[in-house]
């Protein structure tokens, strides 16, 4: 953590690298008090992000993870009326204090909580249409009333709240507005570098190349449905040091495919590729332009 | 300057209002920008810019506005190596940040050649040579309003270079069709009712039913809401389709894969609909089914895609026999049986592969177009048809 001008910085930790615009736009949001909203392909570590800024900033984090049935309101609270019922029935404690039946949700735990906190919400894409529009005003407040008892919530710090969307659906531009917005790129040559060093670093710089070629390659196939990420390369290169391949090997073919391909139809495509006899390349210059900047 | 950039943004269709404007103001006023244009580039496209489909109408507008203010310079690596270790910046006051910003950026390069040139050693904070921390004009980690910034920590981009490359063209969804997005817009596609079997706990219902129980709890269970929208697709495959059975087999797989649709039916045919559609899109005889047969089984409800590029010879979609099949012989011309769909269907559309801009040119295009409200097939045409599926009535 650096605190410089009165605001918390954040530079990215030693085991997550980050892209000087993911970077400044963190600390948008962070200076200006906004919900970050971060979009990108599934494995380039955007629920990463938030764990990550919680550790670099030294700050407790809540996280929660959105399902098709998340309604806004559980994230504030729920009002446990089937367990008083419940109790009312078989005579279990107090029922006269609703207060023992609210439970707050995420949302409410951070809002009430005595420090500043980063507050996840994961995939918010995944829950109805109308569910970011039912936040804005809590975004906003950042405070909220317990209907049942008329209490009122109110963030003593504002949270980080750090958005994570797979673009399942399209969110509300209402919603948006509010925002702070990044796109995770996908990692160039020489951030991913970087990346793989963070995980396997003393993995030796020819076998990388090797591994980063194909991966690149792989990648540019158009008629792949589900391209690797980095999540998967990540794992891929973890296999290749355990069965101890050697570069050599992996010129002419990759090895544990089953790694990075997770659909049998991107497999099928890939050895239709081999059966035509078609070549793997072998240094950057047999990819494209954009690698050999 | 920056109000170019502004409605530059605004005159290239993207979303943006004053509430980002401010935002992005806001974040100025913090001096988050770090009197630097990558980092200006940054902020402005995090506050402003909402989705990365706009990012390369971004880039395009931002590289028009800020071209040239980034001059390269060329300075000795001596002088870049006081700057690349900074010292903290001082603190200015609100007079001495007045007098600053009266330079002007002309004037501002002209005296920062001519200082390079009279430097000859390393200075961080002061007010008149290049260094870090100060609040001279140059140099960074400084707090010269106006001033030009010579290198610093974490720059290997420059804002130009990045705007210039344009490397965002693949997500824009007025010209492309991805997977992922396509079912974006398709997942619209949506009429919830209750229906199924009872699993949902009715919370109201339950507790009126309690009472009424005289306190014995009593659970009252509802279905579940469902997509209740079915959808017929035609397809139109070989001869002129055949550039587009990429995306479009694209599209039929993320139909597939939308299980939220309660129905789903997919059919082809060759050029245009006549006696017969193909339940697959070999053609084979044998998969024939009498295009009759699609108005007994499916009700007027079902919504209708066609995706075809509509453009054929004048005589097979309206003169009688026209059907360029050699197997069969279809004595009622194509055009009847589109219409004959359109009239069996509340709602259907037709997506058409070709650039909208051609449409017109090809006449079947246009006669096609009287029938069907026709949408190019993109991510934002698709997102258009299914508002015509399912919203509110458009004229064909």
């Amino acid at each position: 953590m650096s605190s410089q001008n009165g605001f918390y910085r954040f530079t990215g930790t030693d085991d997550y690298i980050v892209s000087p615009s993911l970077v400044d736009a963190v600390n948008c949001a962070i200076a200006l008090e906004r919900p970050l909203l971060i979009k990108g392909e599934p494995g380039t570590g955007k629920t990463l992000l938030a764990e990550n800024v919680a550790r670099a900033l030294g700050m407790p984090m809540e996280s929660w993870h959105i399902k098709s049935t998340s309604k806004a309101s559980e994230g504030l609270y729920v009002y446990d009326t089937v367990q008083r019922l419940n109790d009312a029935r078989f005579g279990d404690g107090d029922v006269s204090d609703i207060r023992r039946y609210i439970r707050y949700g995420p949302l409410g735990r951070s809002f009430s909580a005595e420090e500043r906190t980063v507050l996840l919400i994961d995939e918010i894409d995944k829950a109805d249409l109308e569910f970011p529009n039912d936040l804005l005003l809590e975004l906003d407040q950042m405070r909220f009333t317990v209907m049942e008892t008329g209490d009122e919530v109110v963030a003593r710090e504002r949270p980080v709240v750090i958005i994570t969307s797979n673009n399942e659906r399209e969110l509300p531009d209402a919603f948006l507005r509010r925002c702070v917005f990044h796109f995770i790129e996908f990692p160039e040559r020489e951030l991913m570098q970087k990346i793989v060093a963070v995980h396997h670093d003393n993995l030796d710089s020819k076998l990388l190349d090797q591994v980063l070629i194909k991966f690149y390659w792989l990648r540019e196939q158009n008629d792949l449905r589900k391209k690797p990420s980095t999540s998967e390369l990540i794992d891929w290169i973890s296999a290749l040091l355990k069965s101890g391949i050697s570069q050599d090997q992996l010129e002419s073919h990759i090895p544990f495919m089953s790694a990075l391909l997770k659909n049998e139809q991107d497999t099928e495509a890939l050895s239709r590729y081999d059966d035509r006899g078609g070549e793997l390349p072998t240094q950057w210059s047999d990819l494209g332009p954009r690698y050999n900047q | 300057m920056f109000l170019d950039l502004f409605y530059g943004l605004r005159k290239a269709g993207i979303p943006v209002a004053m509430q980002e404007w401010r935002m992005l103001l806001e974040s100025l006023e913090q001096g988050m920008h770090a009197c630097s244009l990558l980092h200006f580039y940054h902020l402005s496209r995090a506050c402003l810019v909402k989705s990365e489909v706009w990012f390369d109408a971004f880039d395009a507008v931002f590289a028009e506005v800020f071209e040239g203010v980034e001059g390269a310079l060329d300075i000795e690596d001596e002088v870049m190596k006081w700057l690349r270790d900074p010292k903290a910046a001082e603190q200015l006051t609100a007079e001495q940040l007045a007098e600053l910003e009266r330079l002007t950026h002309s004037e501002l390069m002209k005296r920062f050649l001519e200082t390079l040139a009279e430097q000859d050693e390393r200075h961080d904070g002061g007010g008149r040579w290049v260094g870090t921390g100060g609040r001279s004009p140059y140099g960074h980690g400084g707090v010269h309003p106006t001033g030009i910034r010579v290198g610093g920590p974490g720059r290997n981009r420059s804002a130009m270079k990045v705007a210039e490359e344009r490397r965002f063209r693949d997500y824009r969804t007025d010209q492309t069709l991805d997977l992922r997005q396509t079912r974006v817009a398709l997942r619209r596609l949506r009429n919830l009712t209750r229906s199924g079997n009872a699993s949902e706990l009715d919370l109201d219902e339950t507790i009126d039913e309690t009472c009424r129980n005289g306190g014995e709890i009593e659970l009252v269970f509802r279905p579940p809401k469902r997509n209740n929208l079915r959808l017929l697709l035609l397809m139109d495959v070989g001869g002129t389709m055949d550039p587009y059975y990429e995306p479009v087999s694209r599209l039929l797989t993320a139909l597939h894969e939308e299980r939220g649709i309660r129905d789903f039916r997919s059919y082809y045919f060759h050029n245009c609909i006549y006696e017969h559609v193909f339940k697959t899109a070999r053609l084979a005889a044998s998969d024939a089914v009498p295009t009759g047969e699609l108005f007994r089984m499916l009700n007027e409800r079902w919504k209708v895609l066609v995706v075809g590029d509509a453009a054929m010879h004048p005589a097979e979609l309206l003169q009688s026999y026209g059907n360029i099949d050699p197997r069969v012989v279809s004595e009622t011309p194509g055009i009847d049986w589109l219409h004959r769909i359109a009239a069996h269907f509340n709602r259907s559309v037709w997506l058409n592969p070709d650039d909208k801009r051609y449409w017109d040119q090809t006449q079947t295009t246009r006669v096609i177009r009287r029938t069907f409200p026709m949408f190019q097939l993109s991510v934002d045409g698709i997102s258009e048809a299914v508002q015509a599926l399912i919203g509110a009535r458009v004229q064909a």
